[in-house]
């Protein structure tokens, strides 16, 4: 399960992707970081991100109007 | 004309490599020329400087012109009313537009501010303050325009910490080595 929970719901563009590098710092190499978002357009950006920067976005589902993503810290 | 076993193998490659593992991107930077210092100008280049900075790219700011203001210290935004035509503000479940002639009456600006800023506020978006203190934090390069200085008399020493000062050739070659250039 996830080694870190963030919470950036109610967070616009594009802070829940700048919180969500700060948290990814605070997780071990493979370990895993879970985000909670009501900004719909952070799922294009968080498939962006893990594209950019090579960790690894395992899933992400939504939930009464919270996407919630899994991203595993696979980047250096 | 190929033969259809060409067509097989060639079809075989094509799944091949768009199976393969995309490689790991070389990192790439990005450069930013800051002209406009108006509360929803600031925007656009800090996010995109914050967010690319979190996605792993070395970031510079030139800040030039009207640009030069949003180091200093204390910011005290406004939006600019006039000769924003198209700006629209949601109001009683619709859109509303300020005919241009409005926009000269005094005070028209600051209330649009404090439309604007509590918009922000409502909607979760970060402040420019916010914005640039995580740009700062996530060490993005800040030049300032020697020029620009001397030509509105202003001084670093109510700037930010960290500022450098630089010109047009600084800039260039900052240019020359990024693979984005904005100018916003």
């Amino acid at each position: 399960m996830a080694d870190h929970t963030l919470d950036a719901k109610g967070l616009n563009c594009p802070l829940p992707i700048l919180k969500a590098r700060k948290a990814l710092k605070e997780v071990p190499a493979g370990g895993v970081l879970e985000i909670l978002a009501t900004d719909p357009g952070s799922v294009a950006d968080f498939e962006a991100f893990c594209r950019q920067t090579g960790n690894e976005l395992m899933e992400h589902t939504v939930n009464d109007s919270v996407y919630r993503f899994l991203i595993k810290h696979t980047a250096a | 004309m190929m033969s259809s076993e060409a067509n097989a193998v060639s079809s075989q490659i094509q799944d091949a490599v768009s199976q393969a593992p995309v490689a790991a991107p070389k990192t790439k930077s990005m450069s930013i020329i800051v002209t406009k210092g108006s509360l929803d100008w600031a925007y656009p280049p800090f996010i995109l400087a914050t967010t690319a900075a979190a996605m792993g790219l070395p970031v510079t700011m030139f800040f030039t012109f009207y640009g030069l203001p949003l180091l200093f210290k204390k910011l005290e935004l406004q939006v600019t009313a006039a000769g924003n035509t198209a700006m629209k503000m949601p109001m009683m479940g619709g859109h509303m537009a300020l005919p241009n002639i409005m926009t000269a009456i005094p005070g028209v600006d600051a209330a649009c501010s404090v439309m604007m800023k509590n918009l922000i506020k409502k909607k979760g978006v970060a402040s420019i303050e916010e914005l640039r203190e995580l740009a700062v934090e996530a060490e993005v390069r800040m030049i300032a325009c020697q020029m620009t200085l001397d030509l509105f008399e202003y001084s670093t020493d109510d700037m930010i910490d960290g500022v450098e000062i630089g010109g047009a050739a600084t800039y260039i070659e900052c240019a020359t080595q990024s693979d984005i250039n904005l100018f916003i």
